[in-house]
């Protein structure tokens, strides 16, 4: 029973960084290589102030959400005000994260390689459903908002939407921001739930999983990439298969999706009982295609 | 001291280069960046370890055996992961997240099945040096750069002097006119690959030599996507000219301020290319077409 409690908090966090990242990818349509590292931002700012500041929970967990926004902000002014082309702005986020690694590695607050040990438990499964579910809901309203209808516009043709009047860099901006904030709230979580951090737990791998989730899950859905980001982490969890194993169905699982269903799992739509209707025989009355966002 | 961290950083520098020749000659024609580049060069540095290990074949057939295993995964890889977006004419960011499937895959089926153990080459050039106007520089390093320059010199001549490199400049510059004027595409594309691969090859064996073999020495060809940046993304003469000065830059660094910054100092030094100068120093930079 624990074992399920601690795999239900391992996917609600995943599930704050990946929809923050679904924001990013899914719905501006930018690539992003390197979110580990705002997760290990939000992590070690979170970390370092409950373990040696004494500083309550609540408050460190939203100065590593401020911590990943601000760095995010330093990181995407230059490269998002310079109209990056995808690929390249792919490359300058894979080299992003490596710095953030290497620089981790080598400060003393951070205790190096060694990593932080001993950090309190203060990220229980209710903490973590509450966060999540309140992040889900927010990233809702952020999507169905005038600022989410701006990045889906962008998203599909950042020409047209530039000549119908908006301001590409800040929906950009915004929409970075937003995601890293989302990255520094998990790293925060998940800090506090395995006690221990170091930074080779934020390489590209961790960067990749997420990014997979959102390709997998569909590109411009919120509830495709949390379906994918909890079979990801639930099957090997119930199929007891190896770490390594699980990464060479990731690999695979984008190169099939990218070869086969580009769109993900769920494509544009979201995930409802209508379409369950759908696709249970015979109750296919009242829905026609309904596109989602 | 100086001229003997220029001629350390000159033959880092050449194996930077090899790689990013590879990577840079595949996003000239595609127009993406082949994440799993990196990838092909670790199973190119396995193929060479193994032939000379198990085999006691000497450095030639070990070179020899990981430019053409290396080639034949290239252009698996081509032609089960990319040829199916290439004939739907997918945009390049899906070529890339592709590409980025392909590197986890294979990076994580050789942990599963080889193991996560460094291997380091067995000692081939013993550990002299030649001396060089009072400094010193290795026998493996003076015949890594000799190498390098060599098949890059090859491959610029192949380029130049045959029917299949014209057709292969001509691509890159506008791949609809070149297949127009009767350049079959598909089979271009896999001589693409079997040259990047080739070289992924020569690139693995000397890192294999230089560092050890190990399943994330993909890690190190990340350099080669910031030579190719620093030079320009899809053009050749930029990623020789951008793996050098890399190589250069990074020793200096590391010699003369630390060695921690060194990969900081990289990985920043790619994000200040993309912003200031995308196009690099001899690119072309093209905006996302509408």
């Amino acid at each position: 029973m624990q074992y399920i409690l601690g795999v239900l908090s391992v996917i609600g966090i995943e599930i704050i960084a990946t929809v923050g990242l679904s924001v990013f990818t899914g719905f501006t349509g930018l690539f992003s290589l390197g979110h580990a590292a705002f997760m290990a931002i939000g992590a070690y700012t979170a970390a370092i102030l409950t373990y040696f500041y004494n500083v309550p929970f609540l408050f460190a967990l939203l100065a590593g959400m401020l911590m990943s926004a601000a760095v995010s902000m330093i990181i995407g002014f230059p490269t998002l005000r310079a109209k990056l082309r995808g690929d390249y702005f792919a490359i300058a986020t894979l080299g992003f994260g490596e710095a953030v690694r290497v620089i981790l590695e080598n400060l003393s607050i951070t205790q190096g390689a060694r990593g932080l040990p001993g950090i309190s438990h203060y990220t229980t499964l209710p903490v973590v459903m509450v966060f999540s579910l309140l992040v889900v809901w927010m990233t809702r309203n952020f999507i169905w908002s005038k600022y989410g209808r701006n990045a889906i516009a962008v998203r599909e043709d950042a020409v047209a939407s530039e000549m119908a009047g908006i301001d590409l860099f800040k929906v950009r901006m915004i929409s970075l921001i937003y995601s890293a904030a989302c990255g520094g709230l998990a790293g925060g979580l998940f800090a506090h739930y395995l006690n221990y951090i170091q930074p080779a737990m934020f390489t590209s791998v961790l960067s990749t999983q997420l990014t997979a989730a959102v390709v997998a899950g569909g590109m411009g859905s919120l509830t495709g990439p949390i379906i994918a980001i909890s079979l990801f982490i639930a099957v090997p969890e119930v199929l007891r298969v190896a770490n390594m194993w699980r990464l060479v169905v990731y690999g695979l699982i984008l190169v099939l999706i990218m070869i086969y269903r580009p769109s993900g799992i769920m494509g544009y739509h979201e995930f409802s009982f209508e379409i369950l209707k759908k696709i249970i025989p015979g109750r296919a009355a009242g829905y026609a295609g309904k596109r989602g966002i | 001291m100086f001229l003997q961290t220029l001629i350390t950083g000159l033959s880092i520098g050449g194996i930077y280069a090899l790689m990013a020749v590879g990577y840079s000659l595949v996003f000239s024609i595609l127009n993406f960046s082949n994440f799993a580049h990196g990838t092909i060069i670790m199973l190119g540095a396995y193929i060479g370890y193994f032939l000379i290990s198990w085999f006691y074949s000497s450095l030639a057939i070990s070179l020899l055996g990981a430019i053409v295993g290396a080639a034949i995964f290239a252009l698996l890889n081509v032609s089960l992961a990319y040829i199916p977006l290439i004939n739907r004419k997918a945009p390049p960011l899906y070529l890339m997240i592709t590409s980025m499937g392909v590197s986890i895959f294979l990076e994580n089926m050789v942990y599963v099945t080889v193991g996560s153990h460094f291997y380091s080459f067995p000692e081939i050039f013993k550990k002299s040096s030649v001396s060089f106007f009072g400094s010193e520089i290795s026998t493996l390093d003076l015949f890594a750069l000799i190498f390098s320059f060599i098949a890059i010199s090859g491959l610029h001549l192949f380029l130049t002097r045959t029917k299949m490199g014209t057709a292969i400049r001509a691509a890159s510059y506008d791949m609809t006119v070149a297949s127009l004027n009767g350049v079959n595409m598909n089979r271009l594309i896999g001589v693409v690959f079997i040259l990047a691969g080739a070289f992924a090859g020569i690139a693995g064996v000397f890192l294999g030599i230089k560092y050890m073999v190990y399943p994330t020495m993909g890690w190190i060809t990340s350099k080669a996507y910031i030579a190719a940046v620093i030079g320009g993304l899809g053009s050749l003469p930029g990623a020789v000219i951008g793996g050098v000065i890399l190589g250069i830059l990074e020793t200096f660094v590391s010699v003369y301020i630390s060695s921690v910054i060194r990969d900081v100092f990289s990985f920043s030094l790619v994000i200040i290319f993309l912003v200031i100068l995308p196009a690099g120093l001899l690119g072309k930079y093209l905006e996302e077409k509408v």
